[in-house]
């Protein structure tokens, strides 16, 4: 299984943290602050795995942003960085062309988004597709927040 | 600000942010932070009640505060009471901040769990999905205890939603890992393992996790998923690229799913149905056979995801071991991949190598990729790509290639990133003793690893080369000279200096015939480094000084005065000073013949573990290394300790160690004597009785006893195995599935020390692994207590706990030390208890400690033999059997067992615990056919019992 993702700028700030496994914040921040410096401090062009005590560490940049998944050591390192890869896409179908900052501004659709496409550190659902429209289904339930709950088509 | 916000954005709370980000210090952030703080503390205090949506969007900005690394104490409430909100955004933030921030507070878990259970018997699937992200995101205990039995059924409840399904597959799944005796599958199992032919392909891959899981802990209830999944596996493996709509990713079919099918299968052996695992097998070839293809994309993500898959593969036939063929592909696409030019690749190729030079099929296919190893080994320019590579080459070591390996290792040392030294120096060490051929080659290379890196080196590997060089005496020479010419160079190492001065002190005579290393130089070489060293070695280097006095009478008088000097017998440090004291006295007042006596050589050092692999396991942790020692010790049993030293006759017994120090402490204390007039048989040593098999049957274990916390009954086959032990030391005790205890031991008057290797067979780890030894007269004993029971004991059995979790694949040991105070009957027992998946597995077997373990043989005349013969008249004091050989009486083998065609007689002596002495005196005579075994010994108890051990052994 995966057991936190972790997306911080350049400069290493945070940007989205999720934990899939329950940890005290003071060990939370010592991750944290292993995390970034490790990360940042790779040179170019070296290989996006790294062996962190027990847990393989998959990292990959996108623009200003570092993207950093840690699986367990029996996982596919290949895959975790297209989980990476796919988590990316969905954001950028969502906000259209995303950037750092619609990440830092909506929070908390990002982790809306992590939610349908991850679960307790497993794959839920890979279907773009899929994904995308229970989104858009729940932007929906938003936009008609006044009435009570009502059947919305989630999977026509 | 910029416009980012999508859905209903919350205003003021990208206000708050947009303030936050033009904060020009922390400072000021952190004063806009507390203003915010304060503000939404008035709002929540207030007596106007708050809308859903103020409330909704202040819980926002306490949980972006709290991201931002700051403490949030209050909200909790607020946003707990989103949760019952009818409005989906409501409710969404609520379990955001509470997924984020609610740790197990147990007053809120009460009330979070009462709007879970509402949301879950909503009905109402968002509300649904929402409620069991939930309960994954928090996964406490309580969680657990309110919801593990209503989980199952949704999951497997006919009109359950699609992506309902997904979540409680996985939500499930958290829970079972956070608490799996709550979790209780039996009746949902045969469902579960069905949803992997679920039409849809988002379950199937959800609801595979789950069933990975509950698989590795139960593979017999999950068994009929194998075939589901390879018919699975095969359908998408044969799908055009377009079949699997958006599962396929990149033009890859489904590989997320494909991959959990291959891991699901790496849980059970191959499939034992032929047309399910020619199936498989076809599956494979195809992943393979892909893998040559052209790529139908140019871009990463499809070679990506095509090669997970085929790694994914490859680790099933690892996993299989079975298939030559298949490794051997396995190996040669890896080695493909070597050369890649993609650095992920070349990592994983190199990664996925190390366990595929386990397997004895590909061992030497991986062999064959040595040079491109060594070469990225060199030339590598990312640090975990060549920490990959020195693993492999480890991995792929041998006796063939032992020699090229570890000076490849050494010379990539003077270069290697400071992270990895300690490790690599370790493994050079290993290395090198592993499969030293010849020992001179071993003490170059120590020597050189403390040269090169000489500050890595720990205390363990430099003990080790003493340890070795004091136990091999062939050796000894040229480790003096090989140091003395090492401690030539102006600066060097002070472990060099160590090693130097303990070697000299010990061997210094025997280079010290060349004049240009006599024994004045020596000293003054090793002196010369002397105020240069730390505290510790200059307390070795005083008592290298006064052993040279006893070695050289000539360099007294030069040694007495250094010692003499204020320096020394005026140190500040009491421990040199004190050396220095006693060392000068007792050189002045002893006798020649006194300082010889305690200054002797170092006796040979006992036979233990290798320290250093033990520390690099250590490092490591468990599981780590110790596949492949195991392995390799069955590989290179022996090898090195069949050396030289070995007695004539005991070339039949292989030490199943390949430790280099058994060699002296195993010497045959009773070895055959060769003189003419023996009528002897030597029943006793080891290697007078071929006995059967090492192997133990293993029928009959494999009914593990039922799980109960009492330690189970001996096993009914024990007294068998305690029979194939009386004249064995060494040996498999017991194998089943799960596990093996293999034993050593070595016996030497009344003390004894056995070595338990506890082997884990399975890939899973067991936890709570706890072994207790209980003597007969059922008392447990600790070390605590032993001094206390001794009055009322007949054998003290000493040992340490042992590490409770053994990792899958890995082995432990455990070392007894027993000491036999008086004769006895019963074996003591061995509990063994541990947890394997869900179930607790007890068994208890007896440990090979017989009576006659503690006998020693004497050799005498035969007039003294029948005199002490008569002397045992009394007819208790005699036991005697007659009885047809068990094993063939073939002359060969009778010759070897037997000097002498007639009566044979061997008398022994026991020697026993301080307060008993017992002498015991055996005699056999062999007739076609029968043997007549006749034992008399001063207590009549002990006649009896051995006898009746001895008597099984013909």
């Amino acid at each position: 299984m995966m057991r936190f993702l972790l997306l911080f700028s350049r400069q290493g700030r945070l940007r989205l943290q999720k934990w899939f496994t329950p940890m005290m914040d003071r060990e939370k921040k010592k991750i944290i602050r292993d995390m970034t410096t490790m990360v940042l401090s790779r040179q170019p062009r070296t290989c996006n795995f790294m062996q962190w005590k027990d847990l393989k560490i998959i990292y990959k940049r996108y623009a200003s942003l570092y993207f950093c998944l840690a699986i367990e050591s029996q996982e596919n390192e290949l895959l975790a960085l297209e989980v990476i890869h796919r988590y990316v896409e969905l954001l950028d179908k969502y906000f259209g062309n995303v950037c750092e900052l619609d990440i830092i501004f909506n929070f908390e659709k990002a982790y809306f988004i992590l939610d349908e496409f991850l679960m307790g550190g497993e794959i839920q659902e890979t279907s773009k597709q899929i994904v995308n429209r229970s989104i858009d289904a729940s932007d929906m339930l938003q936009e008609d927040d006044s009435s009570e709950w009502y059947e919305v088509q989630l999977f026509g | 600000m910029p416009a980012v916000s999508k859905g209903d954005g919350m205003r003021g709370l990208a206000v708050f942010i947009s303030d936050i980000r033009n904060c020009k210090s922390k400072e000021a952030e952190i004063k806009r932070i507390n203003k915010e703080l304060a503000n939404i503390r008035s709002k929540f205090k207030g007596d106007k009640a708050l809308d859903g949506y103020s409330k909704k969007k202040y819980v926002c900005k306490l949980l972006f505060i709290f991201l931002l690394g700051h403490d949030i104490d209050f909200g909790h409430m607020e946003a707990v009471n989103l949760l019952s909100s009818n409005k989906y955004t409501e409710k969404q933030i609520g379990y955001l901040f509470i997924s984020v921030l609610v740790n197990s507070n147990s007053e809120l878990i009460r009330l979070i769990n009462n709007a879970i259970k509402n949301d879950l018997s909503s009905r109402n699937p968002t509300f649904m999905c929402l409620a069991l992200h939930c309960i994954a995101n928090v996964g406490s205990r309580e969680m657990a205890e309110a919801f593990a039995s209503e989980i199952p059924r949704i999951l497997v409840a006919g009109d359950t939603m699609d992506s309902v399904k997904q979540s409680a597959a996985l939500c499930l799944l958290r829970l079972y890992k956070t608490s799996p005796d709550l979790v209780l599958m039996g009746e949902w199992t045969s469902r579960v393992v069905h949803l992997l032919n679920d039409q849809h392909m988002g379950v199937v891959t959800a609801a595979i996790s789950l069933i990975t899981c509950l698989s590795q802990k139960n593979p017999d209830e999950f068994k009929t998923c194998v075939s589901l999944a390879v018919s699975r596996l095969s359908r998408i493996v044969s799908s055009a690229s377009t079949d699997l709509q958006d599962y396929t990713y990149y033009f890859v079919p489904a590989p997320w799913l494909s991959c959990k099918l291959l891991r699901l299968l790496q849980c059970y052996p191959p499939p034992e149905d032929g047309a399910v695992k020619g199936r498989l097998v076809e599956c494979l070839e195809t992943i393979l056979n892909k893998a040559q293809e052209p790529p139908k994309s140019k871009k990463v993500q499809h070679s990506n995801a095509k090669n997970a898959i085929l790694f994914e593969a490859i680790s099933l036939i690892i996993h299989y071991d079975s298939e030559p063929n298949l490794l051997v592909r396995a190996c040669n696409q890896l080695g493909q991949f070597l050369q890649h030019r993609e650095t992920n690749l070349r990592y994983l190729a190199l990664e996925s190598m190390c366990t595929l030079a386990s397997s004895e099929f590909s061992h030497e296919a991986v062999k064959t990729h040595i040079e491109t190893v060594i070469n990225a080994l060199k030339t590598e320019r990312d640090v975990s790509v060549r920490q990959r590579a020195a693993d492999l080459l480890y991995a792929m070591c041998d006796r063939s290639n032992a020699k090229q390996i570890v000076a490849e290792m050494l010379s990539y040392l003077e270069t290697a990133d400071y992270s990895i030294r300690e490790e690599m120096v370790l493994k050079v060490a290993i290395l090198a003793e592993k499969y030293a051929v010849d020992y001179s080659w071993y003490v170059d290379t120590i020597l050189n690893l403390i040269r090169i890196a000489g500050d890595y080196v720990s205390e363990e590997v430099w003990y080790r080369v003493i340890q070795i060089v004091i136990n091999r005496d062939d050796v000894q020479g040229y480790a003096a000279k090989t140091v003395f010419e090492a401690l030539q160079a102006p600066a060097c190492h002070e472990n060099m200096v160590k090693v130097g001065g303990y070697i000299l002190g010990e061997f210094g005579n025997l280079i010290a015939g060349d004049p240009r290393s006599s024994p004045l130089v020596q000293f003054n070489l090793l002196h010369s480094k002397f105020h240069l060293c730390s505290v510790p070695t200059r307390a070795l280097l005083l008592s290298a000084y006064i052993k040279f006095i006893n070695l050289f009478p000539e360099t007294k008088t030069t040694i007495q005065e250094v010692l003499r000097c204020d320096s020394q017998i005026r140190n500040s440090d009491v421990e040199l000073q004190q050396r220095a004291v006693e060392y000068l006295k007792l050189s002045s007042i002893a006798s020649t013949d006194v300082l010889a006596t305690v200054l002797e050589e170092m006796p040979p050092f006992p036979e233990r573990e290798s320290s250093i692999l033990a520390k690099l396991k250590k490092k490591k942790g468990p599981g780590a290394v110790s596949v492949t020692e195991l392995e390799d010790n069955k590989r290179e049993g022996g090898e090195l300790n069949g050396g030289a030293d070995r007695g004539p006759d005991s070339a039949s017994t292989p030490s199943p160690s390949g430790d280099l120090l058994g060699i002296r402490a195993a010497a045959p204390i009773g070895a055959a004597p060769a003189s003419a007039g023996s009528l002897l048989v030597d029943v006793f040593s080891e290697a007078g009785i071929a006995v059967s098999s090492a192997a133990v049957n293993d029928e009959g274990f494999l009914s593990s006893a039922p799980p109960s916390e009492d330690p189970a009954p001996p096993l009914s086959v024990a007294d068998d195995l305690l029979n194939k032990f009386v004249c064995k030391n060494n040996g498999v005790l017991f194998e089943n599935q799960l596990l093996q205890i293999g034993i050593k031991s070595e016996y030497r008057q009344n003390l004894g020390r056995m070595y338990l290797f506890y082997g884990n067979k399975t890939s899973v780890q067991f936890a709570s692994f706890t072994t207790t030894v209980s003597c007969p007269g059922e008392l447990v004993y600790s070390i605590m207590f032993l001094k206390f029971l001794n009055c009322c004991v007949q054998l003290n059995v000493q040992t340490k706990p042992v590490e409770p979790l053994v990792e899958g694949g890995a082995q432990i040991q455990q070392v007894l030390n027993i000491e036999c105070l008086t004769d006895f009957i019963d074996a003591p027992l061995l509990n063994i208890k541990f947890r394997y998946g869900g179930g607790l597995q007890n068994l208890t077997l007896k440990l090979p400690v017989t009576i006659n373990k503690f006998f020693q043989p004497t050799e005498m005349a035969s007039q003294d033999f029948f005199q002490r013969w008569k002397q045992l008249s009394q007819p208790q004091q005699e036991a005697q059997k007659i009885f047809k050989a068990n094993h063939s009486m073939d002359t060969e083998v009778l010759k070897a067992k037997v000097r002498l065609p007639s009566p044979i007689c061997k008398p022994r002596h026991i020697l026993h615990s301080p307060c008993i002495p017992v002498g015991c005196i055996v005699c056999v005579c062999v007739c076609p056919q029968m043997y007549r075994l006749t034992l008399r010994c001063s207590k009549d108890l002990v006649s009896q019992r051995l006898c009746d051990l001895l008597a099984e052994q013909f």
